[in-house]
């Protein structure tokens, strides 16, 4: 998107004046019901997991799950932190996959779709195909679950959690429509000042492209923190430490993490709150992206509209 | 041919990581398509296990399995695809008439938070609502003594839940194409007709949608090529595991594979579904792209 549009999008259509009539006052009044429901029930499930995992779990029992808790309880939080080394620890994991994976990345599929974007690169058309190819044919999960178990042996490795997920076709085409906004004069000029094209693109390029860098970041960031799949695939449920959204997904089905802590913190398993703790889980896991999301989300914006149709 | 090379070397270095990648992520797995021509079994390994022909394919068409699958796999996309997109331009036109923009601001962010949790926790969320002791919906119909719904059992209901979760989802994400669409039409034309006389249901109907029609055609298309496949991470976490009741209406190309090769270990199956997935939805690339062609050339993919 470029600026022009965007500051559109942001002013709105204040600029444009039209008339209110009958039908005008209408359909605005129309718009503001649809689009006001629309959001409230974006929200209200949210709001749904957060008032459970505050309910007694004598309350849901007897209720339901409540957007307001009948009883009042933190119990499901205590014992979630009682021993917190598991949940602390698998954050920490998380954590550690969305900086190290978002860099190198992020570093990869800018260098690519820099080169790739350079009119004078002699095999740029060749080495594009050859990576767009990979969305139209694939081997097949079942191939690809052997190759990252049997010949790479990476099962139980964190490797195989963070190696799949690094590029995608969909972001270095995004990067490569972000680049070719900057003139290739620029290249020019800096090749003969005499500078080498990975100079040119570390010094000049990427200091021009950060907009593009935070959207593809981001993508890549919020990838990893919701990464689940690759996770159950290669990851045991028996390690100690796994990713926030498998760990969450084993608490919700096999309730294994539940009883365990129950059991460390002395609480007779009948009185083990399952219900808000898995809320309680769920709000923890979910709690720094919706932090984050506000300040973010303009450059998500940026991302669809440039990549929506050459998707 | 040297010099050629030479002159490249750097940027054709720049892409030798990404080219990696590729080659191992990517095209080390295609020749493993071997797999749905032969009964495999581990001790025999991949080219020692017995070559059956299209047995794979065979019994999976007898069993009525591939029929099944390939059916709600397209029935999924197609309900996605058409409600999606509906929804996606009634908000964005809606949004377009709003005034207030405090309330624009925050209504989209709003309705963009659902695309950025996981969908892990959109199972967990269904599961809030639906689920047959404690679920939201059972509370309201108990409430109102009607008989609560055994959800979790009952295969009928299941398409609605996911296409109302897929929309629930990806609507306001969505709506953001259409939106900056509708922000690149030239404010002279919508000027112009109201000087006309227009009122607010023509200038929508006369101006506002067909501006969007090309691109929704173009999403249209794109989405066509990618009909046969399916949305997993959904539904297998609405759906959860292994609850074999409700396949008939949600077992979908992808969750299939996935059992065969996670709980029923049977890889040949396995990859004899995801070889037919992988030809056929080529052959629907390449239909969709030569239509996109057709229609507007500087869009097609290649």
């Amino acid at each position: 998107m470029d600026n022009a549009l965007e500051t559109r999008m942001d002013a709105g259509l204040e600029s444009r004046s039209i008339r209110t009539d009958a039908s005008g006052r209408f359909i605005r009044g129309f718009g503001y019901i649809v689009i006001g429901l629309f959001a409230l029930f974006s929200l209200l499930p949210f709001l749904l997991v957060l008032g459970t995992s505050f309910t007694a779990e004598s309350a849901i029992r007897q209720y339901g799950f409540n957007l307001i808790p009948r009883v009042f309880s933190t119990f499901a939080y205590e014992i979630v932190f009682e021993n917190p080394q598991r949940i602390v620890g698998s954050f920490i994991l998380t954590i550690g996959l969305v900086v190290v994976g978002t860099a190198i990345g992020l570093f990869i599929i800018a260098m690519t779709g820099y080169a790739l974007q350079r009119p004078d690169f002699a095999y740029r058309n060749k080495i594009s195909f050859f990576i767009y190819f990979t969305t139209l044919f694939s081997g097949g999960l079942v191939p690809f679950y052997l190759l990252i178990t049997q010949y790479l042996q990476l099962k139980d490795n964190y490797m195989a959690v963070l190696l799949p997920g690094l590029l995608s076709p969909f972001l270095i085409i995004m990067m490569k429509s972000f680049v070719r906004s900057i003139p290739h004069a620029i290249t020019e000029s800096a090749k003969i000042d005499g500078a080498g094209d990975f100079t040119i693109f570390v010094r000049l390029i990427l200091p021009m492209t950060t907009p593009a860098l935070a959207t593809i970041g981001l993508f890549l960031a919020i990838s990893y923190w919701n990464e689940w799949y690759h996770s159950m695939l290669f990851l045991s449920a028996d390690m100690e430490y796994r990713p926030l959204q498998y760990f969450l997904y084993q608490t919700i089905t096999t309730a294994d993490f539940i009883r365990n802590s129950a059991a460390a913190s002395n609480v007779p398993l009948r009185d083990v709150p399952l219900e808000s703790m898995k809320m309680a889980t769920a709000v923890v896991a979910t709690l720094p992206v919706i932090f984050f999301y506000p300040f973010v989300q303009r450059y998500f914006i940026k991302g669809i509209t440039i990549g929506a149709v050459k998707g | 041919m040297l010099a050629r090379l030479r002159s490249n070397r750097t940027l054709l270095i720049m892409c030798l990581p990404a080219i990696a990648f590729f080659v191992v992520f990517a095209y080390l797995p295609m020749p493993g398509a071997y797999m749905a021509f032969i009964q495999f079994n581990y001790s025999d390994g991949i080219f020692g296990s017995k070559f059956v022909g299209l047995d794979n394919f065979r019994f999976l068409v007898l069993t009525g399995d591939l029929w099944r699958l390939t059916f709600n796999t397209i029935a999924y996309n197609i309900a996605f695809i058409l409600f999606g997109n509906v929804m996606q331009i009634l908000v964005a036109v809606l949004m377009n008439e709003l005034r207030l923009k405090w309330f624009r601001k925050v209504s989209q962010t709003l309705m963009f938070l659902p695309y950025f949790i996981s969908v892990v926790l959109i199972g967990l969320i269904a599961y809030n609502i639906l689920s047959y002791d404690f679920g939201l919906l059972n509370s309201v119909l108990r409430s109102l003594d009607i008989e609560p719904v055994k959800t979790y059992s009952d295969p009928t209901i299941w398409p609605f839940i996911i296409v109302l979760t897929f929309l629930w989802q990806s609507t306001g994400y969505g709506s953001i194409i259409y939106f900056a669409a509708i922000m690149g039409l030239d404010s002279e034309v919508v000027e112009a007709s109201e000087i006309d006389g227009a009122n607010a249901f023509q200038r929508i109907y006369y101006i506002i949608l067909p501006w969007l029609k090309p691109t929704f055609i173009i999403l249209l298309l794109f989405s066509l090529g990618g009909i046969l496949k399916g949305n997993f991470g959904l539904i297998y976490n609405l759906v959860g595991a292994n609850n074999s009741a409700l396949y008939p209406t949600t077992d979908i190309i992808e969750t299939f594979v996935f059992r065969a090769l996670m709980t029923n270990f049977n890889f040949s199956q396995g990859s004899a579904v995801g070889l037919y997935q992988s030809v056929f939805g080529f052959g629907i690339v390449m239909l969709a792209n030569w239509l996109v062609r057709k229609i507007s050339p500087e869009n097609s993919l290649f």
